[in-house]
């Protein structure tokens, strides 16, 4: 493992290829009414991308990027976003996630469409800091596996 | 349908899926069961189902691998039976 972390080929690839991973994850996300994919699958490549980035880089680093208390935090603000919109929906006197009952607009089609859009954000958020915290939560310490590679 | 397709992926993946229990090595075991993961959803694409096909690859070729493996750090890497 930490002869593949020295590879300067690795790293460059990695820190090269990590914003584009992310930017395709948006992509998906907000493509996600419209076309295949949606909030689960762009928030698990989203935090693939980090995961490979703690992979390269090292746990100490991806922690320091992305750390225990931002996890937290963004795992309960895509559940927000989530809850939120869909009571929002019953206190404008539909159903849970009856999108087209909220008075935002005149045309309800099109808050039903930004309002697919807002839930799928809250999905991906949620998704992607669950993930990422289960990578740092089964990973082994950082002094620990080095002693097992020597 | 392409039916050739079909039938030689099929073929893949039950050959995959023998492998993957009866291997004594567990990262070997791993990496083939991401191959699997990668064939089914090529079979999920083909059968016009895009959607769960991208979930295939995302979670299962891609997070579960790396879920296993970080786990097998941890442990011995063989398997005693």
């Amino acid at each position: 493992m930490s002869r593949i972390q020295e590879s300067v080929i690795i790293r460059t690839v990695v820190r090269i290829m990590v914003p584009f991973i992310q930017l395709f994850a948006l992509y998906v996300i907000m493509h996600g009414a419209s076309g295949p994919g949606g909030g689960f699958q762009g928030g698990v490549i989203f935090g693939a991308a980090i995961i490979l980035y703690a992979m390269i880089y090292g746990i100490a680093e991806g922690k320091r990027k992305m750390s225990d208390a931002l996890d937290k935090i963004l795992a309960s603000t895509g559940l927000t976003i989530f809850a939120a919109t869909g009571l929002a929906c019953i206190v404008c006197g539909g159903m849970f996630l009856q999108y087209n009952a909220v008075p935002l607009l005149p045309d309800p089609a099109l808050v039903s469409k930004y309002l697919i859009d807002l839930v799928e954000i809250g999905i991906g958020i949620t998704v992607l800091a669950v993930m990422i915290s289960l990578f740092f939560d089964i990973s082994p310490p950082e002094s620990e596996s080095e002693e097992v590679e020597e | 349908m392409i039916w050739i397709l079909d039938i030689t992926m099929l073929f893949f993946l039950v050959v995959c899926a023998i492998a993957a229990i009866s291997i004594k090595d567990l990262l070997s075991a791993i990496i083939i069961l991401s191959a699997y993961s990668l064939i089914m959803a090529i079979v999920w694409v083909e059968m016009h189902s895009v959607d769960v096909g991208f979930t295939e690859a995302a979670v299962g070729a891609g997070i579960t691998t790396v879920l296993f493996i970080a786990t097998l750090a941890r442990t011995e890497g063989r398997s005693e039976d």
